[in-house]
């Protein structure tokens, strides 16, 4: 049988066309790659360092112009060569890959810790178009760490979007989890639709809130990834893959996995490790 | 549909039907060797696992190329002591679980087998074969003797029907087979991946972080039925076919070249886990058309002068 060419999953070489810091850690990184920006909001593409290593990124923004963005925060050593990159150093490309998020409802809540904000804020762009009603929570541990600052106040003020910041150590915004702050606008608007990405507890307790608020619920999971492509098993939580049952879990999706959400992950061993 | 003319015996285990998925695919944890299994795999193989932890090689480690993909992935496990914890969950798994094993030396290999065994696996595929880490796999199964050492090492420590998967990169695939028989291996399994290698031309860069792989897919599927069909006329094993299956057709060609089962691997990457079905549902259709019973009558026809 002829086709065994996946289109999305070939590698393209491209050029970084801009690097733009959005805070001391977090940089955006812009490209053009025509598969890229057709993407869904929420799904992600594997991005090669050559050299160095292949990690999964969510795509961040998506322009007219045909250029795409990745977002990505120096935690290690391959985001740290990433982020040090600049215009005219060549990138890899795979995908975009996975499920994305699903536009649902005429009022959405959106919860994003730190750079879990990256697939969230294309997605906020998404629904706005739409004219869905959007309040946005971005959570961070302190200011230093909040992303999307300028495009999340440049949407509150031309598009009517509540904008809320919450800090840790309450150095901008409110003082506090997301999750927090989350409860307290739960508590007082009735929406149709919880959206989140971040760290997996937070996502474990948003989880929880929109069980007991009885609000429908979708979430983007990270996991560690090697091919994207379904096959070598490493991003792996309860029976599904992350990147291709994923990385955005509906309601029905995360209660098949619930006994695993914010409890237990495989590190690059296939070893069993609290999230 | 009646799935029974799909029965297939094969070393002692008794599997639904012919078809198992391959060492290396999704296989690590007990959540997706039980998916596969529901899917409708005859048989699973684990991927393989060793007697430490080992967090195989950084990324890039599966890449696409032209007719199917290379990867190294670097035999990535958590060691046989945490897996048996993995496997203490699909006790009650409707069909045989098969462990693959590897080692840096037969006594490593047997050792790992042994563990296996005790902690329920139905079966052991010794990975005699993975072509891009040191100390193991090919460097173990290229020479026949090593192979003899290996199988023999193995089945004096376990009682369980032990298969050994061989490296295509050889000159001639039938010395392996034949070592492994005279060790005593109940299967063949044929074929692993080909040694394989890609670079990027924009950064001059071999694409794979460990530089060489192991390629699959549709390429390597011509080898490895010209391996299936030379080793069934060498040894009398029954033989587990493997490389580039998609189809049913590319099953059926597997039997016909002399395997009694077939192995699926990288075309879960365009099919997705209804492939085992899809297959099953062909084959029964193609055993229907062409007036045979059970799907064992097709094994090794093409062979008929």
């Amino acid at each position: 049988m002829s086709g065994w060419h996946i289109k999305n999953n070939v590698m393209r070489t491209v050029e970084i066309l801009d690097v733009k810091p959005e805070n001391p850690h977090v940089k955006t990184i812009f490209f053009r790659d025509e598969m890229c920006a057709s993407a869904e909001p929420g799904q992600f593409i594997m991005v090669w360092i050559p050299g160095v290593d292949e990690i999964p990124l969510s795509i961040s923004s998506i322009y007219p112009d045909g250029s795409s963005s990745v977002t990505v925060a120096e935690v290690g050593e391959a985001t740290r060569a990433l982020t040090r990159m600049r215009a005219g150093d060549i990138i890899g490309v795979r995908g975009p890959f996975g499920l994305g998020f699903k536009v649902s409802g005429e009022r959405a809540l959106v919860v994003g810790g730190g750079t879990g904000m990256a697939p969230l804020m294309m997605l906020i762009n998404r629904l706005v178009e739409g004219g869905v009603d959007v309040t946005v929570i971005e959570g961070a541990e302190n200011s230093n760490k909040l992303i999307f600052l300028d495009r999340l106040n440049n949407l509150s003020e031309s598009m009517g979007v509540e904008v809320l910041f919450t800090t840790e150590d309450g150095s901008y915004g409110f003082r506090g989890l997301a999750t927090d702050l989350a409860e307290r606008v739960l508590c007082n608007k009735r929406f149709d639709v919880i959206y989140t990405c971040g760290p997996e507890r937070m996502i474990r307790k948003a989880y929880e809130m929109a069980k007991a608020y009885s609000v429908d619920f979708q979430a983007s999971l990270e996991r560690y990834m090697r091919c994207a492509i379904g096959i070598c098993g490493s991003c792996t939580i309860g029976k599904y893959r992350v990147c291709r049952d994923g990385p955005v879990f509906d309601m029905e999706r995360i209660g098949e996995i619930e006994e695993y959400l914010g409890v237990l992950k495989y590190n690059e061993s296939g070893e069993r490790i609290p999230v | 549909m009646d799935y029974s003319a799909l029965k297939t015996h094969l070393a002692g285990l008794s599997m639904p039907n012919p078809t198992m998925l391959a060492s290396g695919i999704l296989g690590i944890s007990a959540g997706t060797l039980r998916a596969v299994a529901e899917a409708g795999a005859g048989a699973v193989v684990t991927k393989s696992v060793g007697l430490k932890p080992n967090a195989g090689y950084p990324n890039p480690t599966v890449i696409q190329v032209e007719c199917g993909f290379l990867n190294a992935v670097g035999l990535p496990n958590p060691g046989i002591h945490k897996f048996i914890e993995e496997m203490g969950e699909l006790r009650d798994l409707n069909v045989p679980l098969i462990v693959s094993v590897f080692g840096f030396s037969p006594e490593e290999y047997a050792e790992v087998a042994s563990l296996a065994a005790e902690a329920g696996a139905s079966a052991i595929e010794l990975n005699l074969s993975c072509p891009h880490v040191k100390g193991t796999g090919i460097e173990i199964g290229q020479n026949p003797e090593m192979v003899k050492l290996t199988v023999r090492a193995v089945k004096d420590r376990v009682d369980r029907p032990v298969f050994a998967k061989l490296t295509p990169n050889v000159a001639r695939i039938v010395d392996l087979a034949e070592a492994a028989y005279s060790a005593g291996a109940d299967a063949i399994t044929a074929i692993n991946t080909v040694r394989a290698m890609a670079i990027d031309v924009e950064t001059f860069r071999p694409i794979l972080a460990n530089r060489f792989g192991g390629l699959s897919g549709a390429a390597i599927k011509p080898i490895a039925v010209r391996c299936v069909y030379e080793i069934y006329e060498s040894v009398d094993l029954p033989i587990i076919g493997c490389g580039g299956i998609r189809d049913w057709r590319d099953a059926v060609e597997f039997m016909l070249a002399g395997a009694s089962a077939v192995q699926i691997g990288s075309a879960i990457a365009l099919e997705g886990l209804s492939i085992f079905k899809s297959i099953c549902d062909g084959i029964i259709s193609y055993l229907r058309r062409k007036g045979f019973r059970s799907v064992s009558e097709i094994v090794g026809l093409a062979h008929k002068k």
